[in-house]
């Protein structure tokens, strides 16, 4: 319903093929007792930004890192880029994040970037792609004037920008990222969403974001919101905001979270 | 901002590739680099327990011999152990193995490359550890310091994938830290340093048949005292080699890229 204001999907110049970048049906994951993920079902667009809230142990990292192929104990069906999630093909299609930046503190930011490229693309043959590609991952996250530094002396938010600059190399097709804006000044977070938009109107590239910092979601194409391992919305912000008739997506997700435990209250009180 | 920048092209996950190999040998030193001090201890401390060693000794310099021979083969074997187990809990940990094992990087590739590079550095730290015995301190070697450089870069190797192996069964660095008297130590005793091992305990005999570190030294001990490199010592230096492949292969075995 609100297909006008979608991405670059939407006016048919994108060759992409139809299928979703990520598609789900009753995707259930178990860890250790707990089902943390419960027969999710949702698909995401290709070439634009979705969005993944909700309050923090909902399950938003498992289902990352179940995308990204690295979660066990994986059920139900979970394609990526038209393959089965995990396939070998897309290691080098996709750039995850995680929530702690996983980047060697003992290596300069350049040397972290030159390695991580030389494992997505080896051999002598590559290497000049590989110093634009490093020196381009740099000044997306505009870590430049700190490029030789050590990354374990860089601050939190910095080093939260090398890892997210790993995950740009390569120009992949789907990124993946765990709270990529977590701890940042509000300078900052503006300038990283806009290379975000930029990566997926210019690079045609899809995003997958999560946060919990709400005013992130309405820079967002479309939102999943979850709450104890199951999805309450999958819908463009303004859908959201519209349909529980709120003003900001916040209290639209505050609603409907309300709407959820009132539901499973019900549902306790009649059994 | 250029829109049209060459996708890299994306080169497939094989078992083991030499050049993905390489890179990562090549960062694990550029690792070290930033580390001189742990590099000085590396190559320093052998170093000083042979000259300690030496003057213990000193009214005995046979004792020197057997003993100094057996230490060249067990310092690279202790230190690649200590620095492998926290350099490859410190990957577990720190999410740069999840992120490893979600690139087109084999499991091959990382353990080849750790080798590689901790092995490079056990020939710095033999080389000068055995030049010192032989040449300053008056080790009395019979057969080749070659091979015995040798037996000491299979030691490392061993000491390496003993590393990685039980860096998987450590949940933080002090437990790593512990499988050391754990995982060593009982080598230690029973490898024929401090007794021969026919005159241990028969079931003790026996226990050291199996453990690795006994080849090691018997190997070591064979160089010692023959000027040829004897049959003894082509099986030594096999089943130590043998070992170091046997743990490297059930390392990689623990590096799952799916994780709970």
């Amino acid at each position: 319903m609100m297909n006008k204001e979608s991405g670059p999907l939407a006016d048919g110049t994108d060759e992409e093929p139809a299928t979703p970048a990520v598609h789900a049906d009753g995707l259930t994951v178990v860890r250790g007792p707990r089902t943390v993920l419960r027969g999710l079902a949702f698909d995401v667009p290709r070439g634009q930004i979705t969005g993944l809230l909700g309050p923090s142990g909902c399950g938003k990292s498992t289902l990352m890192r179940s995308i990204v192929g690295t979660q066990a104990k994986v059920t139900g069906t979970l394609d990526v880029l038209g393959r089965p999630a995990g396939h070998p093909t897309l290691r080098t299609r996709i750039g995850y994040v995680t929530q702690a930046p996983s980047v060697y503190d003992d290596l300069t930011v350049r040397q972290n970037l030159d390695y991580f490229a030389a494992i997505l693309a080896p051999g002598r043959a590559a290497a000049e792609r590989r110093r634009t590609d490093v020196t381009r991952a740099i000044d997306d996250v505009d870590l430049a004037t700190h490029a030789d530094s050590l990354a374990g002396n860089l601050s939190g938010g910095q080093r939260s920008r090398v890892s997210l600059a790993v995950a740009l190399l390569g120009t992949p097709e789907l990124l993946v990222l765990d709270e990529p804006t977590v701890g940042l000044d509000p300078v900052l977070r503006r300038d990283l969403w806009n290379l975000f938009h930029d990566i997926a109107t210019r690079r045609g590239a899809t995003l997958l974001i999560s946060s919990h910092v709400m005013d992130e979601a309405e820079r967002c194409h479309r939102l999943l919101l979850m709450r104890e391992g199951e999805i309450l919305a999958d819908d463009t912000p303004e859908a959201l905001r519209t349909r529980t008739d709120t003003d900001t997506v916040e209290s639209a997700f505050l609603h409907l979270v309300d709407q959820a435990v009132e539901a499973s209250r019900t549902k306790e009180h009649t059994r | 901002m250029t829109t049209t920048t060459p996708r890299l092209a994306p080169s497939p996950t094989s078992a083991l590739s030499l050049s993905r190999t390489t890179a990562t040998a090549a960062r694990v030193l550029r690792q070290l680099r930033h580390d001189p001090r742990t590099i000085a201890m590396m190559i320093l401390i052998p170093c000083v327990m042979l000259l300690l060693l030496r003057y213990v000794f000193d009214g005995s310099p046979r004792t020197f011999d057997s003993i100094g021979a057996s230490l060249l083969g067990i310092f690279p074997l202790i230190t690649m152990f200590l620095v492998t187990s926290i350099a490859t809990l410190r990957e577990r940990t720190s999410g740069t193995l999840e992120r490893l094992l979600a690139m087109p990087l084999g499991k091959g590739d990382l353990i080849a490359g750790y080798a590689l590079a901790f092995g490079t550095l056990a020939i710095i730290q033999s080389a000068l550890a055995t030049g010192l015995a032989v040449w300053i301190l008056g080790l009395d070697v019979v057969g080749s310091p070659w091979l015995l450089l040798l037996v000491a870069l299979l030691d490392a190797l061993l000491g390496t994938a003993l590393g990685l192996f039980v860096s998987a069964f450590a949940a933080s660095e002090f437990q790593a830290v512990q499988f050391m008297p754990a995982v060593i130590f009982p080598q230690l005793l029973l490898c024929g340093l401090f007794t021969p091992r026919d005159n241990m305990h028969p079931v003790l005999e026996t226990i050291s048949d199996v453990l690795p570190m006994s080849y090691a030294v018997d190997g070591m001990n064979e160089v010692l005292r023959h000027t040829d490199m004897t049959a003894v010592f082509v099986r030594d230096a096999l089943i130590v080699a043998g070992c170091a492949l046997l743990v490297l292969g059930l390392g990689a075995a623990t590096l799952r890229r799916r994780t709970a």
